[in-house]
């Protein structure tokens, strides 16, 4: 492995809120024992935007994470405040290459409420960590976890997303050990 | 989790492909794409895909008729169709020809995440329901005995109902069809248990030295009785006596015997005491009884008091769904007995024994497995490894088959040729005693100049 940094991308059209971003970093270095970098990159491309849903292709937008990055990061996460789908579903909450390099989360559906209100920032934080631990998770080759408290687990609602906690179950802590060793990380 | 599935997604357009191959492989599915019909079904020669999404819309093959052709290729795939063109028309139809469901696209992530996941539970479910169907598939057991035959089955069941009784057993069959095995059974689920089994072979002994071993003797009782000695009658008492190849007892025997049936008493040779006996009597045969009795040959009476609880054991070549469950029984016996690490038999080797027609039944399999688990220089006992070279006698096809008795003859004299005649070795070759071996002989008028 080139790299051992975990990068967190921002790639959305808004700026994202520095407390969130530090909030987001340091429960991401916990969980994975790296430290992280940040950075804020274009727009992603207008290839990757559907304008008849006006949703981002979650698929397309990782191809263009993977076309950039550094050779020093180990893992990148992509965040965009845009929605994102894959073609056959309605939305995604984030995509990844399960054992790959790269994965993309969307904060779109974290910031309001099941009623539509805005969410507070201890929500959004909240969801925000979980997904990108979600997705960062797959990153190492984790699959989705059948406890349901586990933050591998899958999240099909934001309700699912508040239902599970932003830490890895015991056999998930325990595969992505195994997944590290096994990659010499 | 890793490695459910496989999934093969069919969709022409690359970024739907890949999209809903990433987002599967997430749930831990293993996922393979298909842009079109004939890649997809090309690849279900390769292997089994037990869900498939296809899109509906594709050029060239549509998705109804990759269904119809995928149900032909694996019945058991599940089709799901994707399609952004609904009618209640495409909906009908996808469903007669057989597709699981069909989604309209773009579905909820939860839509498919539940039908996907749901299936994987049946079908997973349905593959666990028919592994222990088979695992319970009417295999039969009576004590050490083994068989998956429904003929064993009526054996075992009626075996069951003998040793509930104190009624006399005779036991019917080729030999080395497993009477003394059985006999032994029934001894040990019957009221006398705890009691000893006592077996004797009739055919073994002179009549006079048979008399004796039955009834005991007293002290110069005749020749050489320096002592008295108890017969296996009195030995037997709390017990079980098992007479076998009872067809070859002489008249005098025979009418002894019908006393010890009638009255339960006996006196030993040259006593005048009257001995009592409570021994359960199972007597076995090879011979047919019942031409004995017709011939004259064997008294119609102690027929009769013998045949009380009749029990056939046929042969092992009337019952060959038996010999891989014999097989497998006996290889992991000879595990046990040799401490050799043996798992199994090989395909080729099984072919070869479902092949041969068996004329020492399960003894001569058992002695065949033993040598095979001897030799053997692997875990799983091969072809190579089974003494089984001589050609099976009823593999000649098209031609008209020969009687069993000159089949018989034909493989014993084979097998003695190729023990350069020697008796004890045939015998265990063939998987019978020697005194069996004799009979044939001299039944079978066999020279050795022939």
């Amino acid at each position: 492995m080139d790299g051992q940094v975990i990068l967190l991308e921002w790639i959305g059209k808004r700026a994202i809120d520095d407390g969130l971003r530090d909030r987001v970093r340091q429960q991401i270095e916990a969980a994975f024992a790296l430290p992280t970098a940040f950075r804020v990159a274009n727009e992603p491309p207008a290839e990757t935007l559907d304008p008849r849903r006006a949703q981002r292709s979650s698929t397309k937008i990782l191809r263009w994470i993977l076309g950039h990055v550094p050779p020093w990061a180990a893992k990148v996460v992509g965040v965009t405040d845009a929605d994102l789908f894959i073609p056959a579903l309605t939305f995604v909450f984030g995509e990844a290459q399960v054992g790959g390099l790269a994965a993309v989360v969307s904060t779109a559906r974290l910031t309001q409420t099941y009623d539509g209100r805005p969410a507070s920032f201890g929500q959004v934080e909240g969801r925000l960590t979980k997904e990108c631990l979600h997705e960062l998770g797959h990153t190492f080759g984790l699959v989705h976890c059948p406890e349901a408290g586990c933050v591998m687990s899958r999240s099909n609602s934001v309700l699912d997303v508040d239902r599970k906690r932003a830490a890895f179950c015991r056999d998930c802590r325990q595969r992505l050990r195994e997944l590290k060793e096994k990659r010499g990380e | 989790m890793k490695g459910k599935g496989p999934i093969l997604v069919v969709d022409d357009e690359e970024i739907v492909r890949d999209s809903l191959a990433s987002w599967l492989e997430e749930d831990g599915y293993q996922v393979e794409t298909a842009p079109d019909g004939p890649t997809a079904l090309g690849k279900m020669e390769q292997r089994a895909y037990p869900i498939m999404l296809v899109d509906l819309k594709m050029p060239g093959m549509d998705g109804l008729h990759v269904l119809t052709e995928a149900r032909k290729k694996q019945p058991d795939a599940a089709v799901i169709l994707m399609t952004a063109y609904a009618t209640v028309d495409t909906a009908v139809q996808a469903m007669k020809q057989g597709a699981h469901d069909y989604l309209v696209k773009p579905f909820e992530p939860e839509e498919l995440s539940q039908m996907v996941g749901h299936l994987t539970k049946d079908q997973a479910l349905r593959r666990e329901n028919i592994l222990l169907r088979k695992a319970l598939r009417r295999q039969f057991q009576f004590q050490d005995m083994v068989s998956k035959s429904p003929k064993m089955e009526t054996v075992f069941e009626l075996a069951r109902t003998a040793a509930k009784s104190h009624s006399t057993v005779l036991i019917l069959g080729e030999s080395g069809t497993g009477k003394e095995l059985l006999a032994r059974a029934i001894h040990s689920q019957s009221q006398q248990k705890n009691g000893p089994f006592v077996g004797v072979s009739c055919a073994a002994l002179a009549e006079n030295l048979l008399e004796s071993e039955l009834f005991g003797h007293e002290k110069g009782a005749f020749t050489g009785a320096v002592s008295a000695a108890r017969g296996k009658f009195e030995v037997a008492a709390g017990g079980t006596i098992f007479l076998d190849e009872i067809g070859d007892v002489s008249p005098k025997l025979q009418l002894d015997l019908l006393r010890v049936l009638e009255a339960r008493e006996f006196n030993r040779v040259g006593g005048s005491q009257v001995i009592k006996t409570d021994a359960r009597v199972i007597a076995a045969t090879n011979r047919d009884l019942k031409k004995h009795v017709e011939d004259g040959q064997f008294r119609e009476d102690l027929f009769y008091r013998l045949n009380v609880i009749r029990v056939t054991i046929p042969p092992l070549r009337e019952r060959k769904e038996d010999i891989p469950v014999l097989a497998e029984h006996f290889v992991s016996l000879f595990q046990t007995e040799m401490g050799k690490p043996l798992e199994g038999i090989s395909a080729e080797a099984l072919e070869l024994l479902m092949a041969y027609d068996w004329p020492g039944n399960v003894r001569e399999l058992r002695n065949v497995l033993e040598r095979g688990a001897v030799v053997a220089h692997g875990p799983i006992l091969t072809a190579l490894d089974l003494d089984l070279s001589l050609p099976a006698p009823s593999s000649s096809k098209g031609e008209p088959a020969d009687s069993l008795k000159e089949v018989e003859r034909r493989h014993i004299v084979a097998s003695l040729r190729q023990h350069n005649w020697n008796i004890s070795r045939t015998a265990k070759s063939l998987g019978i005693d020697r005194v069996t071996l004799y009979n044939k002989i001299k039944r079978y008028q066999i020279r050795e100049d022939e």
